[in-house]
């Protein structure tokens, strides 16, 4: 399962570094990274692949959610076939 | 991989616009359930029906956690409860709607629908009983959804039942007097009911349904919003495309909601109901969508004209995106549960008759309309008579859901709490149709019914 994650908020320094630590530790793969100043704001999606990853789907979204809010940037994971249906025919 | 505008338009689409899945709803054939003691169905029933909705609210969570998007509702839809139990005394009846609600509970699901009776042609003993039961089985449940068919473009219009309903719903409204009659929300009169309806009060498992599907109820006036609020200078060529495309996106996220659902619970797909339903949220409103297309109140002139034209783009554009399409599909004008439409109410723009009007070009009718409680049962009757009119003379589907608000009057507000909302009790037309009603009989279908 692949899921896309994104991260928005203040810039600030170990943003990158805080999210993928927290992935690499639960096993997850990053299959592909962007990263801009949008409006002001830092923002950065990732692709994700779950297939090992050690815990739940919600679990790790929780997880996400908490360490965002430690550093002060919003997090989001969704499941990449939202996106699929919703862009691609 | 997804363009970055992509990605952000579709968080966005969850995030900021609630675009959310209405409903979930598990429709369950009964027929395999029926026995002439009524003990021995409920326990079939019950079983049944834990069967296959056991894991429907926690597959729902699963999913809302994946995508991240909300599904509002958790329902079930049984098969038309007055086809079973033809023989059964009135009591009986109410120990049925009893252990039906008891089921809703024990799932924790929001609604069930079912207690329902078709009697577009003929209204014999069995029905009246049943329907009879109507108002005991809805008081003393918290879940139940009960509906009654009246007329179809097939069959015609049966006015003896139209004449009974309107007692009917002034004694679901006394007998639900103390929660400001909230009990009228769980009943609806239908022209041409769908038989895959996933939404309340009137969904129930049509005859000609397999043993169990799974239908889909998709939302998101406010995606529709947004996405108008965007271009202000559009033309409205332009405005019907881009509702168009926003429908087809909304659309394509309750297809997905749909196979993921049906895989995790083995239950075969049914439809996905295209239909743009309101929340009380503001910024979640069919009328904003109508004030969005230039209006300055929702019901002043150019209302049905917007709403039309919203009504047919919304169902151009969910087509192309999910396989089967049915239900009501189209755009819902509840008063109580759209903050827009409240406001059009309270600032006199949006009026009964306008209301009546823009049924016409919408997906339902006469929705969730709260009139002073001491009105006479037969204006209820008219008001039913002229909704179903509009259904069967037009091909189309059309439905009453009116609260004759026990103890308030003109200009009082109730509240619902919740989905429900709240709403200003509406001012009324006193002229009474009461030797009209009262000739009961049936009315024959319209030439359009010959076409074969």
């Amino acid at each position: 399962m692949r899921a896309i994650i994104t991260v928005v908020g203040k810039d600030r320094v170990g943003i990158i570094a805080a999210i993928s630590t927290l992935l690499a530790e639960n096993n997850v793969n990053i299959l592909d990274i962007s990263q801009t100043i949008m409006q002001g704001f830092f923002t950065m999606i990732m692709l994700v692949d779950l297939q090992n990853c050690k815990i739940k789907f919600s679990e790790l979204k929780d997880l996400l959610i908490k360490r965002g809010r430690e550093i002060g940037v919003d997090v989001n994971m969704q499941h990449e076939d939202l996106f699929n249906a919703i862009n691609r025919i | 991989m997804f363009t970055s505008q992509e990605i952000i338009e579709t968080i966005n689409m969850v995030k900021q616009s609630n675009l959310d899945i209405r409903t979930i709803t598990i429709g369950i054939s009964l027929f395999d359930c029926s026995s002439d003691v009524p003990q021995k169905f409920i326990d079939n029933m019950k079983k049944k029906i834990i069967k296959y909705a056991l894991n429907l609210k926690s597959v729902a969570n699963e999913i809302e956690d994946m995508f991240g998007l909300p599904i509002v509702n958790k329902r079930v839809a049984l098969t038309p409860i007055s086809l079973l139990t033809f023989s059964y005394s009135y009591e009986d009846l109410l120990k049925v709607a009893s252990a039906i609600d008891e089921i809703a509970k024990e799932l924790d699901i929001d609604l069930i629908g079912g207690y329902s009776a078709i009697v577009h042609k003929n209204y014999d003993d069995n029905a009246k009983k049943f329907i009879s039961s109507i108002p005991d089985a809805i008081a003393q449940t918290d879940r139940l959804c009960s509906s009654v068919d009246v007329g179809s473009t097939r069959s015609g219009i049966n006015l003896d039942v139209i004449s009974h309903l309107g007692y009917i719903i002034k004694e679901i409204a006394k007998k639900t007097a103390q929660k400001d009659s909230f009990g009228c929300a769980r009943f609806v009169v239908f022209a041409n009911a769908p038989d895959d309806n996933p939404f309340m009060a009137g969904a129930f498992h049509g005859t000609g349904e397999g043993d169990v599907c799974l239908n889909v109820g998709i939302s998101g006036p406010g995606v529709v919003k947004r996405a108008l609020e965007e271009n202000k200078d559009a033309s409205i060529d332009e405005v019907y495309e881009t509702i168009k495309k926003m429908a087809f996106k909304i659309t394509r996220t309750g297809q997905l909601v749909m196979q993921y659902a049906c895989k995790k619970l083995g239950i075969p797909a049914g439809i996905v109901d295209l239909s743009l339903a309101p929340t009380p949220k503001v910024g979640d409103s069919i009328a904003e969508i109508l004030e969005e297309m230039g209006l300055e109140k929702v019901g002043g002139y150019g209302t049905t004209f917007a709403l039309a034209l919203l009504n047919d783009a919304v169902k151009k554009g969910g087509a192309m995106a999910a396989t089967f399409t049915g239900g009501l599909s189209g755009a819902f004008i509840p008063v109580s549960e759209d903050s827009g439409m409240v406001k059009g109410v309270e600032s006199g723009a949006l009026t009964l008759e306008k209301l009546e009007a823009m049924t016409s070009v919408c997906s339902v009718g006469l929705d969730m309309i709260v009139v002073p409680g001491d009105v006479e049962p037969e204006i209820i009757s008219g008001m039913i008579a002229d909704e179903i009119a509009i259904g069967v003379y037009n091909n189309k589907t059309t439905a009453v859901r009116v609260i004759p608000a026990y103890g308030k009057k003109e200009g009082d507000e109730v509240n619902f709490g919740g989905l429900l909302g709240r709403a200003k009790v509406m001012s009324i037309n006193r002229s009474s149709p009461k030797r009209l009603i009262e000739r009961g009989g049936r009315v024959p279908p319209p030439v359009i019914s010959l076409r074969n």
